[in-house]
């Protein structure tokens, strides 16, 4: 039971590629699977430690105003987060840049908050912000991965190239129209081994 | 971007770096909005409203509370809430003074409160270091290329209700291949500033 909460975001309810939300840094910062893995772990950071905070804090957070108190605890969250990278991975801190900040408008996490931690045990809630977020890493693992693959023909971690195939770069894709069409086909995909699977 | 022109502030914020098609700011607005021109462009109003508002709310408190205090750790926490507070005021402003144009804009405004492009705004002015001018018009800017860019996408996106696409690219996959032309188009304005 307790464990369904943690590995459902994985990829029955995947937040990126089942329920659609929170897209901006899906498109954004995967242009390398650094980066997506970086994006990736921030926000399961922000998100469980918010789901948490959350339904510790649901008994006394009167319910008209829970919105703005939601948004202050991912705000901090998201200050906190956004300080320890600058102060221990600069490199990544450069590369993600606004898109740190950001997660505070991610409506992945202000709808976890609302729909799972505000009506759920703190232990339940914090399972479920690990699974969303990990989940959220995967999606930007892939998209990643793939623009990376095929935009400079390699994927490189930490300045070291683990790999390198012999394909032609394809710069379009590590620009912003190749985000658009990889989270298109990735999609596509998806749905069509879906729709496979509710004909059989 | 500091020492800028403020021609070429406009046409960077709407061309080349187009919020929507090459920041990726404003996407879930972007992708949910767009289904019909008339809703793109109620969307697109509202958003340069509140938008720039916001630039000169955030402007104002960056300078006079955050750097002057030595707070500017509280960036996020106070930016967020001065544009969730911004688009309470507004709404009941214009309910009052001008219910036309509320009702024009009417549920389009709680829903920028997560618009991230608002508040992305907010943080390039500060990343910019613009002076009030520079804020102001780089905002409206921005969320005239966000008009440009949603209206675009939703006259394109109308037009598709009457083809015959494939089963799995039904939905959110066609839209972002559309989105993807578009974005194609717009690189095009690279280099241009």
């Amino acid at each position: 039971m307790r464990l369904s909460i943690l590995t459902r975001g994985l990829i029955k309810d995947n937040p990126t590629l089942v329920q659609l939300v929170g897209m901006c840094p899906v498109l954004a910062i995967t242009t390398t699977l650094e980066n997506g893995i970086g994006m990736g772990l921030a926000v399961v950071v922000v998100l469980a430690l918010s789901n948490l905070l959350v339904s510790l804090s649901r008994s006394f957070t009167p319910e008209r105003i829970r919105i703005p108190i939601f948004v202050v605890i991912i705000a901090t969250f998201v200050t906190i987060v956004g300080l320890v990278i600058e102060a221990y991975v600069p490199s990544l801190h450069k590369s993600l840049g606004i898109f740190i900040p950001l997660i505070v408008v991610n409506c992945l996490i202000l709808a976890r908050a609302e729909a799972f931690a505000f009506s759920h045990g703190p232990i339940d809630s914090l399972l479920d912000g690990i699974g969303m977020g990990l989940g959220f890493t995967i999606a930007l693992m892939i998209i990643s991965a793939i623009r990376e693959i095929l935009g400079t023909g390699a994927i490189a971690f930490g300045g070291t190239v683990l790999f390198q195939l012999p394909i032609p770069q394809t710069i379009s894709m590590i620009l912003p129209p190749g985000a658009f069409l990889v989270l298109a086909l990735v999609l596509a995909v998806k749905n069509a081994i879906s729709n496979r699977k509710e004909e059989a | 971007m500091e020492n800028a022109g403020l021609l070429t502030i406009i046409v960077s914020a709407i061309l080349v770096n187009n919020f929507v098609l090459s920041r990726f700011l404003g996407i879930c607005p972007f992708l949910g909005m767009s289904k019909k021109v008339e809703t793109a462009a109620g969307m697109g109003m509202a958003v340069v409203f509140v938008m720039t508002m916001a630039g000169i709310f955030t402007w104002f408190a960056n300078k006079y509370l955050l750097v002057r205090f030595h707070m500017e750790y509280l960036q996020i926490v106070m930016y967020i809430l001065i544009i969730a507070a911004l688009v309470q005021f507004v709404e009941v402003v214009l309910k009052k003074m001008l219910p036309s144009l509320y009702s024009a804009l009417g549920i389009f405004l709680p829903l920028i409160t997560t618009n991230c492009a608002v508040l992305g705004v907010a943080l390039l002015n500060d990343q910019y270091n613009f002076g009030l001018l520079k804020t102001i018009v780089h905002s409206a800017a921005v969320a005239v290329g966000f008009t440009l860019a949603i209206v675009l996408f939703a006259s394109i996106r109308e037009k598709l209700e009457a083809n015959d696409v494939p089963k799995a690219f039904q939905g959110f996959p066609i839209a972002l291949i559309i989105a993807s032309l578009l974005s194609f188009a717009f690189l095009g304005f690279t280099g241009m500033v």
